[in-house]
């Protein structure tokens, strides 16, 4: 009977955890399966009717040629996106390995970009990207390596390099942390033996870092595509999808069907999409991830 | 070394010091080539404008972040000290849900939720925009604290059970003081979600009434482009609770920006 007793209490404590998890997300998700499936427009939400439609939704999307576009633009974003901060940030890391003063000042300012709103970024690049007054171009301009102002922002042909460029600057920050404290976690000995071995440091850096780094690299690279697929704000900042759609990606376009069409079970459909992507990569995550909760 | 390092952040963060450098220059100044450096001719005009016009949009995003940290504390506090200290069952199944739940598209989340919130009359509300915004912070303020109550000596909980507190006062005379950092931290990094969200703003509210800062911005550079001072001045005031996040509690961060995935 106390024992009882005692598990319950014990429960107690996860209850409200619990209870936010089933009413925040596993119903959401549920409901959200649901509308997929529904002919759910503004019409629904006065009458709380929504028909079935079955695969309606899907086959529609599907038929739509901004479905490809989306698809492509999320894949080139995500890569475009991943590879240079995993790169950059892995390459800040090795460097501020090294000791020397201001190192944690230094590698604490290079968290800001990350900590600010995305919101704020994607304005500083609104400003920075300014076809007639920003700087880039003007520098550009200058150093004669452009003849003439880029339409960065406002042309089809840049603005996507434009956006991913602006979520390269954000994403820095985490590979860098990430990857710094994995290094961390590897034993300085086996450089020293290295290097009495003869083993210059790009030798070392191949034959020790990144083997011994590959467990922090996949989460960084796991979380970092989970992450990136669903980026939203910084486009919509900086070119709303647009110019004809250039920048639209699957979680824009799921905005741009549910909220401005008012097509809530087609943009239902698009996010389900979205969903099942995540779960194949969140699926290596966890198994990568397993060992740390433990 | 030190020099390079200097170099490397001054080039990284350039971006921010534009910012800055663009909201203390008058409107006008702004558009002509080539740039101003420096802000030699500095003006306070734009955070006056910025001030006036979204002052009261600052404070919407206050009020909703302080209200996100609220109840993303009381939710997870109790939570982390059972997964982290009481030893239950299915405490790895929970950890595999919150990982989980911290991947699902915020659009997801924002079209159910749109719909259910429209049925239970929370659109346009704080209640609603608070209950959005929280998704984000809950799962990851559980995962943080849950890493930091770990290191909490179990012995100390038992000494109090011990000396006869039930589990309860356990919680709240030892395990909540002892964690006082980590409770600082999370609640930090919920402010920051909920102040820095941008998808929720836009979904969750259909008028003007209840309009955070970040919402405000993303309509004020559709509208006119070319106040670029107050725009930079308002983003530098939307900037600060990272500022402070970065001075006050810089060595949380890298725990959690993984959830604790990767020990720091």
């Amino acid at each position: 009977m106390a024992r009882t007793r005692e598990r319950i209490v014990r429960w107690l404590f996860l209850a409200p955890a619990i209870v936010y998890i089933v009413a925040f997300f596993c119903y959401p998700v549920v409901y959200n399966v649901r509308m997929g499936v529904t002919r759910y427009t503004v019409t629904s939400f006065y009458t709380g009717e929504a028909p079935f439609v079955g695969l309606a939704n899907y086959l529609s999307v599907a038929r739509d040629a901004l479905l490809d576009t989306a698809f492509i633009n999320t894949a080139i974003f995500t890569v475009g996106s991943i590879v240079p901060q995993f790169s950059i940030g892995l390459a800040l890391a090795v460097f501020f390995q090294r000791h020397f003063p201001l190192n944690r000042t230094l590698r604490a300012l290079l968290l800001l970009p990350w900590l600010l709103p995305l919101v704020v970024a994607g304005t500083v690049y609104r400003w920075i990207l300014d076809q007639d007054y920003g700087v880039v171009n003007q520098v550009l301009l200058q150093l004669h390596v452009i003849s003439e102002p880029v339409p960065w922002l406002t042309s089809p042909g840049w603005a996507l390099a434009s956006v991913i460029i602006a979520n390269i600057w954000a994403g820095i920050p985490f590979n860098l942390v990430v990857l710094y404290s994995g290094l961390e976690g590897i034993p300085r000995t086996l450089y020293e033996a290295a290097a009495v071995d003869g083993a210059r440091a790009w030798r070392q850096f191949w034959h020790i870092t990144l083997p011994l780094l590959r467990p922090v690299s996949a989460i960084a690279l796991m979380l970092g595509l989970i992450y990136t697929i669903k980026v939203f704000d910084i486009i919509m900042i900086l070119t709303n999808g647009g110019p004809a759609d250039s920048t639209q990606t699957l979680a824009t376009w799921a905005y741009f069907l549910s909220f401005i069409d008012l097509s809530f079970g087609k943009g239902a459909a698009v996010g389900n999409i979205l969903i099942l992507i995540t779960l194949v990569f969140a699926a290596f995550y966890l198994r990568s991830a397993r060992a740390a909760f433990r | 070394m030190t020099l390079i390092a200097v170099l490397i952040v001054a080039f990284l963060l350039f971006p921010l010091y534009w910012m800055v450098n663009a909201s203390l220059q008058a409107g006008s100044a702004l558009l002509r080539t080539p740039p101003a450096w420096l802000p030699m001719e500095s003006t306070l005009q734009g955070y006056r404008d910025a001030l006036a016009t979204q002052g009261s949009h600052l404070l919407t995003s206050l009020i909703v972040s302080l209200g996100t940290v609220a109840l993303t504390l009381a939710v997870a506090a109790p939570a982390a000290y059972a997964l982290a200290q009481l030893r239950l069952s299915g405490s790895l199944t929970i950890i595999f849900a919150l990982l989980l739940a911290q991947m699902v598209p915020n659009i997801v989340m924002a079209n159910s939720l749109y719909s259910i919130f429209n049925r239970l009359g929370l659109l346009d509300s704080y209640p609603g925009l608070i209950l959005a915004d929280s998704t984000t912070a809950v799962p990851f303020a559980i995962l943080v604290l849950r890493a930091f109550m770990l290191s909490i000596p179990s012995e100390l909980g038992e000494a109090a059970r011990v000396d006869g507190a039930g589990h309860w006062r356990t919680f709240i005379r030892v395990i909540v003081p002892v964690s006082r950092n980590g409770l600082i931290a999370a609640g930090l990094f919920a402010f920051l979600f909920a102040w820095s969200d941008f998808l929720f703003a836009l979904t969750m509210t259909t008028s003007d009434e209840i309009q955070p800062v970040t919402l405000s911005i993303y309509q004020f550079l559709g509208s006119h482009t070319s106040n670029w001072n107050s725009v930079m001045a308002t983003a530098v005031f939307a900037s600060i609770p990272a500022a402070i996040l970065l001075a006050v509690a810089q060595r949380y961060v890298s725990a959690g920006l993984t959830g604790g995935a990767v020990k720091d």
